[in-house]
């Protein structure tokens, strides 16, 4: 009996894990739950900058299609890079891409958010639009989200686009001009990103 | 003089006529980083202390500040407007500068805004782009910062477009009004102090996230450049069908 209680605690308290790191499958629920999720965390005034930064890296691991994105910044040396090449380019990738969005989000104070609407471009992606509204400090600013969409029980965000301006193609832009004038070394890049890292 | 004056508005135009050339394409790359980097020296030493200060103004006299220049700069808009052949935006212009002008205390509040009138920001450079005209390659001019063939091109035509240039950079007499060249100066000084002030995070968020800082304000130019010149914030879709 002890060991069936024992075994339900357990389940109870697993589901209630993953039940508390689980957001809608529907892409405009999906963004506003988890930005919502996210500025409750990271206005907490409780909450140490440590702790921000973990919260930050782990809705990222799991919401954020960073392998993709790794994919998408390297352009077309993608197709012609080797294999073992792409796996180190990957993985320096995303300790650059969770270092820079911790650097961009610990010191974040509370901002009201709202999704404004979703609209599906493709099988593949729907664009959800939502803004940060107008605030002393600051102006609205708008904000659409590209969600991948090919698996629908797991929506993962490929993009960000500020006013218009996509993270994304920045990215990829500034990885383009360090790889033109490099000799298209993917080498060059990966060691210019360790260096970020290590920093 | 007349020399100068003439090579200002042939090498941009000669740059922009070349064939197939992209806005990614630099027209210079070396010189225009070595420039980026002095006008990256000019930002720390000058115009970041500043734009910290006016951060630090009251908020009405910020906003104040910023619509008067916003004002001024819809004079701009007007012609452009109608050249673009925009004319409901044109007249909203054109309304949105009376209303401000008087009711809103020459620019200072903006009660247009309140009556659903947004004036939208148009130049030279963005006219040429909804005729068609690409932008041509790349560059950084010293202290106004990155531009491309067609918009330098588009900043010289502004000057000779916009009625404000025209009183004070000018000093010509335009409805009994007129101005000098240190206006004019202090107007746009304004502007750019004002839109440093409000970008102040970004800047520093970029400057620390980027690994090629250069690369990153080029990318955010051209995108944002594009983007007026086709009235949309949604960017281009060059995703593709990239799967895992």
């Amino acid at each position: 009996m002890k060991k069936l209680s024992l075994i339900l605690i357990l389940f109870f308290l697993i589901f209630q894990i993953s039940l508390a790191n689980t957001y809608s499958t529907d892409p405009k629920i999906f963004i506003d739950e988890l930005v919502k999720d996210a500025i409750n965390n990271l206005s907490d005034k409780n909450t140490t900058k440590d702790e921000k930064k973990k919260f930050i890296e782990k809705i990222a691991v799991e919401n954020v299609d960073i392998n993709a994105l790794g994919l998408y910044t390297l352009g077309d040396l993608r197709k012609t890079t080797d294999k073992e090449n792409l796996i180190q380019y990957q993985k320096t990738f995303k300790n650059y891409f969770l270092k820079s969005l911790t650097s961009r989000l610990s010191d974040y104070s509370s901002n009201k958010f709202e999704v404004i609407d979703a609209e599906k471009k493709s099988a593949n992606y729907t664009m959800v639009k939502s803004k940060i509204l107008e605030s002393e400090n600051q102006p609205e600013i708008k904000i659409d989200w590209r969600i991948y969409t090919k698996n629908p029980e797991k929506p993962l965000i490929r993009d960000l686009i500020v006013e218009g301006l996509s993270l994304a193609r920045t990215q990829k832009e500034e990885f383009s001009s360090i790889l033109n004038s490099n000799n298209n070394d993917i080498k060059i890049l990966i060691s210019k990103l360790e260096e970020f890292n290590s920093n | 003089m007349k020399f100068g004056r003439f090579y200002i508005l042939l090498v941009p135009i000669l740059l922009l006529i070349s064939s197939e050339v992209k806005a990614t394409n630099e027209c210079f790359e070396k010189t225009s980083r070595a420039i980026f980097k002095f006008n990256s020296g000019f930002d720390n030493l000058i115009l970041e202390p500043v734009a910290k200060g006016y951060n630090k103004l009251p908020e009405p006299i910020k906003n104040g500040t910023s619509n008067f220049t916003s004002n001024i700069a819809t004079l701009l808009s007007i012609p452009n407007l109608l050249v673009q052949g925009e004319m409901k935006s044109a007249g909203d212009a054109t309304a949105s500068f009376l209303i401000n002008t008087t009711i809103g205390i020459i620019g200072f509040a903006n009660p247009a805004e309140k009556l659903g009138l947004k004036a939208q920001k148009e130049d030279v450079g963005q006219t040429l782009g909804t005729y068609g005209f690409g932008p041509g390659c790349y560059f950084v001019l010293p202290i106004l910062g990155p531009t491309t063939a067609r918009d330098s091109i588009g900043l010289i035509a502004d000057s000779f477009v916009d009625p404000f240039a025209h009183i004070t950079w000018r000093e010509n007499e335009l409805f009994g009004v007129s101005g000098q060249k240190l206006d004019y100066f202090a107007v746009k000084g304004t502007t750019a102090i004002d839109f440093r002030a409000d970008n102040d995070s970004n800047f520093e968020s970029l400057e620390k996230n980027s690994i090629d800082l250069y690369a990153s304000f080029k990318s955010l130019y051209l995108q944002n450049r594009e983007n007026k010149i086709n009235n949309s914030s949604e960017g281009t879709d060059d995703w593709g069908n990239l799967d895992n």
